[in-house]
């Protein structure tokens, strides 16, 4: 089974590569986007088959290591 | 005094680390990450700069999990001294010695440069040869430096005089280096034991090289 881990700072939490991106594209002339987020993708193989128990291993990793939750949300994606 | 440097794999500042506090008569040993125990007689642990684990993932978030990280936590609950040093408050604050998180620089560039440094408060151990809002020149090298913490936080910190320095010009004034809220460059726990700080004071110990302010602070140890 796998699980994809989305992490991104939290709303309010400046994201300077983001804004530096978002700069970027204004610069080529791509002026309809209004705020870019950078995050990072963390792709899991689980061994576990069952979702529900797959998701709170997940979850508890993201609180352990893979994110800060002082400047960071996440979100889990299994299948 | 013994001091204890820790040593994880890519740290690079744990020799200039110790030179620094032995020029200060200071007797020091290196731990590697994966002692589960600090050396008797411990009255300081350091954690130098560098780049654990290859700021994988976040910068200090893996070398938080190594075994001396243990042994780190439970003698700074007992009220041992720990200071952390660039990577070394980057893994206190992954570890939950310090409140808050080191983000990427503003300006997502690595700045190294001596900058000035404001003592915001001295009422510490660490800054206590040092005066309040006495100025320094200390360098900065790091690209992950810019402290966030909330406003509920923040205002813990300053209530409880835990803002230990600032990012500041040659008057005093607050500088925006790499983003830090309010221009923090060190802080330390609420109970005045263990302290981080993004600034280099082993850096700093040598007129010839630029400056040597770090001294008064490392002293500031001296029992």
């Amino acid at each position: 089974m796998k699980a994809v881990v989305n992490v991104y700072l939290k709303n309010g939490v400046l994201d300077p590569q983001g804004k530096a991106t978002h700069h970027a594209l204004e610069s080529m002339n791509f002026d309809g986007v209004t705020d870019v987020r950078i995050g990072k993708q963390i792709i899991l193989q689980l061994k576990s088959e069952d979702k529900e128990q797959g998701l709170k291993e997940v979850e508890e990793m993201c609180e352990v290591l893979l994110a800060n939750t002082v400047i960071e949300d996440y979100d889990i994606e299994i299948d | 005094m013994k001091v204890a440097v820790l040593r994880f794999p890519g740290t690079n500042c744990e020799f200039d680390t110790q030179y620094a506090f032995e020029k200060l008569g200071y007797t020091t040993v290196l731990v590697w990450h994966k002692e589960e125990i600090l050396p008797k007689d411990t009255d300081l642990v350091v954690i130098p700069g560098g780049f654990s684990y290859g700021d994988y993932l976040r910068s200090g978030s893996i070398a938080q999990f190594s075994p001396v990280m243990k042994a780190v936590v439970n003698y700074a609950n007992r009220g041992g001294k720990v200071l952390g040093i660039c990577n070394g408050f980057q893994i206190l604050t992954e570890i939950g010695l310090l409140p808050g998180a080191l983000k990427r620089n503003n300006n997502l560039h690595f700045i190294s440069k001596l900058q000035k440094i404001q003592i915001v408060n001295n009422n510490n151990f660490f800054l206590s040869k040092c005066h309040k809002n006495e100025i320094l020149n200390i360098p900065i090298a790091h690209a992950d430096g810019n402290y966030y913490i909330d406003d509920q936080g923040l205002k813990e910190l300053e209530k409880n005089d835990q803002i230990l320095l600032r990012y500041c010009d040659e008057a005093g004034g607050r500088v925006v280096v790499n983003g830090s809220v309010t221009s923090i460059a060190g802080i330390c726990n609420k109970e005045k034991n263990v302290f981080g700080l993004m600034p280099h004071p082993e850096r700093a110990l040598e007129l010839l090289l630029g400056s040597n302010d770090g001294i008064k602070m490392l002293q500031g140890f001296e029992q």
